[in-house]
């Protein structure tokens, strides 16, 4: 079997919503103010922002871990108030449990009294499909600790997409890997996420992860932080033949961030990148 | 390789070797102020040893201190685990109980002992508590220490998945913490072997502390010696078989 997919109830409002959010921790000066935005299903979304910008604090609120100071989200078009089964988390560190083996770190959770009840077989069969889909299948009973930094974030993401998410939460998720292994998993997520036909938010610091994993991508910037423009990227995977393209984009997402101006209006901007192929040229830019 | 064996084996042999020769040495020039001490001797305690260990007597307050070994650490377990984790994870908590918790420890176990035998009886009720007082502290700090260290994610992630408390306690906090756990069974079994004996000289009528009175009473002084050999040798197994554990556990 393939993974189930159930049909959204609520598609044209998209699979998350975010009304107007703004967050301040413990009352203090907001991290982000007046932020709405919404995931369309099945689209990969990338969160862009400078270091500390709020973009995970971001993440967190959306995921259900956090409530708002002001405005609300939505799930699947139902009001978020605890993390939603249909949503899962994949963290900058593969943080896999070292006292359970591979297939148990995978299927971790998935008895827990508020997920939905699956039985044994199709918890197996979760598994063996999650494990395949990264690449680690017949690593079931290795232990963490035998594992390299990229096939632990492998496992990680295995371990999300057992729950067989309608969105799935990426918070830097390839930022502590060595630039090789990176590429990798980016194309590792481009391929699960299209195959897994769920929709991703990846939040990133990284311009061309950005460009080279997104479908869509908000560049948050300004204290409090807002979205301060939005690209959509429409180039065919893999984009690293296109490096043209890519270094133009990737040009233009500096320049906005450079001229970000934080009481600036959200500028939209429809990229419709042509493809052009030449090498790929491996550098990355932060910001 | 063989240079680290010999180092390894050897070395702690001469020490041994050294240290008896000591002993031996220390008891001969005693014995000329103190006839008795002749009992003292190496010489003696060695023998008798075996022959103790020949009788079932000795055996019989080996067991009985072996049990009170394990319950001092099963009820410290079971006091100091909950309240390290509560420690841990309640900042409240750790506030409040901090202060006392470092003033509770740094008093001797053993000077509770007349108010354990008058609350508790004479029996084996007091024995228990002093040995779980003693063995508490290190139990509940290293709980605490590992609670304290715990991977912020990993909470998340049953946050994420909706866990309920004890979902959390059971599915991650416990197994996260278990090696923090052994590490201060392992520190608390040493405890109580050194408690034990003290604890065994008022209102037992067995274990290994008794037995030292005992043989005082009737004068046996190398019996006396030889006990003294065999909780040496005791205590130096359970330490060994607690560091066994422990280090088996990590590398599992």
């Amino acid at each position: 079997m393939t993974n189930s997919i159930t049909a959204i109830p609520n598609p044209e409002g998209g699979v998350l919503q975010a009304e107007s959010l703004t967050f301040s921790h413990d009352g203090g000066a907001p991290v982000f103010a007046d932020v709405s935005f919404s995931v369309r299903p099945q689209e990969t979304l990338a969160l862009l922002g400078a270091s500390g910008c709020g973009k995970s604090t971001l993440l967190r609120l959306l995921a259900g871990l956090e409530k708002p100071l002001q405005g609300s989200v939505k799930f699947l078009g139902e009001p978020l108030v605890q993390p939603h089964p249909r949503s899962a988390l994949v963290f900058q560190q593969a943080s896999l449990l070292p006292w359970l083996n591979v297939a148990d770190n995978v299927s971790f959770g998935l008895d827990f009294r508020h997920q939905p009840r699956i039985n044994t077989q199709e918890r197996k069969t979760r598994v063996q499909n999650a494990l395949q889909a990264v690449g680690m299948a017949g690593h079931e009973k290795s232990s963490p600790a035998q594992l390299s930094g990229g096939m632990a974030q492998r496992v990680a993401l295995a371990r999300a997409l057992a729950r067989e998410p309608q969105l799935l939460f990426a918070d830097e998720p390839f930022s502590a890997l060595d630039p090789i292994t990176r590429g990798e998993m980016q194309s590792l997520m481009v391929d699960v996420v299209h195959r897994w036909h769920t929709a991703a938010l990846l939040v990133t610091h990284d311009i061309d992860e950005a460009i080279l994993v997104a479908d869509r991508i908000l560049l948050m910037g300004g204290a409090p932080a807002k979205i301060i423009a939005e690209w959509t990227v429409d180039l065919p995977h893999p984009r690293t033949v296109y490096p043209h393209a890519i270094q133009e984009l990737r040009q233009e997402i500096l320049e906005a961030f450079r001229g970000c101006n934080p009481l600036g209006n959200h500028q939209v901007h429809q990229r419709k990148l042509s493809p052009a192929v030449t090498a790929i040229q491996p550098s990355h830019f932060y910001i | 390789m063989k240079h680290s064996l010999l180092h390894k084996l050897l070395a702690p042999c001469a020490g041994l070797l050294f240290a008896v020769f000591l002993w031996w040495l220390g008891t001969l020039w005693l014995t000329r102020s103190m006839p008795i001490a002749s009992n003292l001797s190496p010489l003696r305690a060695f023998p008798e040893l075996f022959a103790l260990l020949g009788s079932s007597l000795i055996w019989e307050h080996t067991l009985t201190s072996l049990q009170r070994v394990l319950a001092g650490l099963g009820f410290a377990l079971l006091v100091g685990v909950p309240a390290g984790i509560l420690t841990g994870i309640s900042i409240g908590f750790a506030q409040t109980t901090g202060t006392l918790f470092q003033f509770l420890r740094m008093i001797s176990p053993l000077s509770w002992m007349p108010i354990a035998v008058m609350v508790l009886g004479v029996g084996d009720a007091p024995v228990y508590f002093l040995l779980a007082f003693a063995a508490v502290w290190p139990i509940l700090l290293n709980t605490a220490a590992g609670v304290g260290q715990l991977d912020e994610n990993w909470l998340l992630l049953s946050r994420s998945l909706s866990a309920t408390p004890w979902e959390r306690l059971r599915r991650v906090i416990l197994p996260a913490i278990a090696p923090h756990i052994l590490t201060g069974v392992r520190l608390a079994i040493g405890v109580i072997w050194i408690v034990l004996v003290p604890a065994e000289m008022l209102g037992v009528s067995a274990g290994l502390g008794y037995f030292i009175l005992d043989t005082r009473d009737r004068l046996a002084y190398h019996e006396l010696m030889a006990t003294i050999l065999l909780i040496g040798f005791l205590g130096f197994l359970l330490d060994q078989l607690a560091r066994y554990l422990h280090k088996r556990w990590f590398q599992r």
